[in-house]
């Protein structure tokens, strides 16, 4: 069946049709060109770094958990950590209450709060993220134990 | 294969051939259900990291994935409608609407327990989960828009244009996730890449997916068979069927 075979009505009607897609894909586009942004959960650690995020304003901050920056209070449940976006920058997080169950170092967080006048996220609620790779705990351990041989005992690195 | 797709587009040639598939799908269908649940959910290692609340992804993965298929499905019946005016086209967007809805609105469920646990929140307002809530309103705005108008002809031409508008809204969930930062990772299970976990794993997942596909098959096609028996109720074959009952 070739297009232009196609009866006159008809092929109007399948252009139609594109023209439906087209011009909502085109908005669609420009919405989101100019929310730009806005549509991203959270700042990465360079873009709060540079001051791109606002002061005094709720933000989500996202990154890695720097692997060693956890530092937990002895007497209150507070903890700081540091996340990076695994370049150089990093922001300094300070959150007082539950961590959830997969928040550990070298993991995915979102974290939403305020940034103080020393660069630190004051968060009110720390989210974790997780990666889309699933495999069975005797993997993971077996893949562990073989990157700390051949790093030579080395765990984290 | 053009004499095909007009014959098969004749209700009556569909409701024969589909009488003879449907309980060959049904049957499929379960088989593959019940398979792939009991393998996902009671014989499938645990995750490293999540251990046993990962097993939800047996049912949040492929309902999410069929959720936007059987969009694109219906869209592609829109598109047949809009151009040759064929009326199981109209048939067929009409009885996939609430199908699709249902299978969206498990996703959404599924994914927000899976989220409490492992994330720590049931919702977030990121890209991802923020799309698919748009697709399940697009759902039900098809549904709404049908009933809404008296004229079945006339609605049949609005919803389909609709239904194409609201296709636009397929890429935005299936790259959410690649073009902004969102909280939602990105996609393990995809036909063109291998996936990001073992075979023990996988092979459930697909296992489930393909019985899913073969659910929404098997409701679509029964779905449209009493719709055509509606629609064609003054005809003489249906009225010969009914008798034959």
């Amino acid at each position: 069946m070739k297009f232009g075979k196609m009866k006159p009505h008809r092929r109007n009607r399948l252009m139609i049709a594109g023209l439906v897609v087209v011009s909502a894909a085109v908005a669609v586009t420009l919405a989101f060109q100019a929310l730009d942004e806005n549509i991203n959960l959270f700042y990465s650690p360079a873009q709060i770094v540079n001051g791109e995020a606002p002061q005094d304003a709720l933000i989500r901050a996202g990154g890695m958990v720097v692997a060693g920056s956890v530092r937990r209070s002895e007497t209150d449940l507070k903890v700081q950590f540091d996340v990076s976006d695994m370049k150089e920058a990093a922001v300094t997080i300070e959150y007082e209450g539950i961590l959830p169950d997969l928040f550990r170092e070298g993991q995915g967080i979102v974290a939403r709060g305020r940034l103080n006048d020393d660069g630190i996220l004051i968060a009110e609620e720390v989210l974790a993220k997780h990666d889309e790779n699933y495999m069975p705990p005797e993997v993971a351990k077996t893949l562990a134990d073989a990157h700390e041989e051949a790093t030579g005992g080395q765990p984290g690195s | 294969m053009w004499n095909w797709f007009h014959k098969l587009g004749a209700p009556r040639s569909f409701f024969e051939i589909s009488g003879r598939l449907l309980p060959w799908t049904g049957v499929i269908a379960v088989l593959l259900l019940v398979t792939g649940a009991v393998w996902g959910l009671a014989f499938a290692p645990p995750d490293y990291q999540q251990g046993n609340s990962a097993r939800i992804m047996y049912v949040h993965v492929p309902a999410s994935i069929l959720a936007q298929s059987s969009y694109l499905m219906m869209a592609g019946a829109a598109v047949v409608f809009m151009v040759w005016r064929m009326k199981l086209a109209d048939i067929a967007i009409q009885c996939a609407a609430p199908i699709g809805a249902s299978i969206t609105f498990l996703a959404l469920v599924t994914g927000a327990i899976w989220g409490k646990p492992t994330w720590g929140t049931w919702w977030v307002w990121d890209a991802r989960l923020t799309s698919t809530l748009v697709q399940l309103f697009l759902f039900i705005g098809v549904i709404a828009l049908r009933s809404a108008m008296e004229n079945r002809e006339s609605a049949g031409r609005a919803v389909s244009v609709l239904v194409l508008v609201g296709v636009v809204n397929i890429p935005v969930i299936k790259y959410s996730v690649d073009w902004w930062f969102t909280l939602h990772q990105s996609s393990s299970f995809s036909m063109t890449e291998k996936p990001a976990m073992p075979f023990s794993m996988w092979m459930p997942l697909l296992i489930m997916v393909l019985g899913y596909y073969a659910f929404f098959f098997t409701v679509w096609m029964m779905r449209i068979r009493s719709e055509i028996l509606v629609r064609e109720s003054r005809t003489r074959w249906v009225q010969e069927w009914v008798a034959g009952r």
